[in-house]
């Protein structure tokens, strides 16, 4: 598994896994204007620590849902440790769970 | 390999227990695991933060920070002394050994690739197949906690 993380990792872009770019989606309006690259890789971040609360912060909008990996532009690796960070700092409450 | 495991403690103390006591039950929770023979890597407060929920009417909470290292019967023990204690809110236990060795590995890997990247010119796959050959050094055990 983490030769699947490297891989992703190693194209520092995480778009290019992603099936590359091309309206063929199924049109829709959205024209692939994604080229937003993954800010985690980019930075060479290895582990997204829960208690970092500003950083998380950051992908945790409004109604304190997580922020999809479309939005964010995250890689899927990174975007599971973010995914875990944030659920272990709502445990801690150190994030909400809903906002009010 | 036996003794290696690290957690991170997270708990929350009343804010409303009065200094001293307060005091004494960080104490007596770092005496568990020293007793049992823990070490203590990081043991410190994270100050006094507003929780982003209410707990048990609570709105506000002292956070503490406990980084440990040893094997999960003291974990066990402490988890259960802070469950049983009426000044410690909530906790939370991560063992945090292997993502660390994840995350070691994957800087040593770059910083590999990125050297010989730069000593051998653009051509550095083949050359020296060293990058993947030598096993890591500890054998990643994801048999999981």
């Amino acid at each position: 598994m983490s030769r699947n993380m490297r891989d992703e990792r190693e194209r520092t872009g995480g778009d290019e896994g992603r099936s590359g770019g091309g309206p063929s989606r199924g049109g829709g309006g959205r024209r692939f204007r994604r080229r937003k690259v993954c800010r985690f890789c980019l930075d060479k971040v290895d582990l997204i620590d829960f208690k970092d609360v500003k950083l998380l912060q950051g992908y945790v909008p409004e109604r304190s849902k997580i922020m999809p990996r479309r939005i964010s532009g995250s890689c899927a690796p990174h975007q599971r440790m973010l995914a875990e960070a944030i659920k272990r700092a709502r445990n801690i409450a150190l994030l909400p769970y809903a906002a009010d | 390999m036996a003794e290696k495991r690290v957690y991170e403690v997270v708990f929350i103390i009343d804010p409303d227990t009065p200094e001293d006591e307060s005091a004494r039950v960080v104490e007596s929770l770092q005496n568990i695991v020293t007793e049992r023979g823990g070490a203590f890597v990081r043991s410190e407060s994270m100050g006094r933060r507003t929780l982003a929920y209410r707990i048990g009417r609570k709105t506000e909470g002292n956070y503490w920070l406990f980084e440990i290292e040893g094997t999960g019967s003291e974990i066990a023990e402490l988890e259960r002394r802070m469950r049983v204690s009426d000044a410690v809110m909530r906790y939370l236990t991560v063992r945090v050994d292997e993502e660390r060795q994840r995350a070691e590995k994957l800087k040593e890997r770059r910083a590999r690739k990125a050297s010989k990247r730069q000593s051998t010119g653009r051509r550095g796959a083949t050359a020296g197949g060293a990058a993947f050959a030598p096993a890591p050094e500890e054998d990643e055990e994801e048999a999981g906690a």
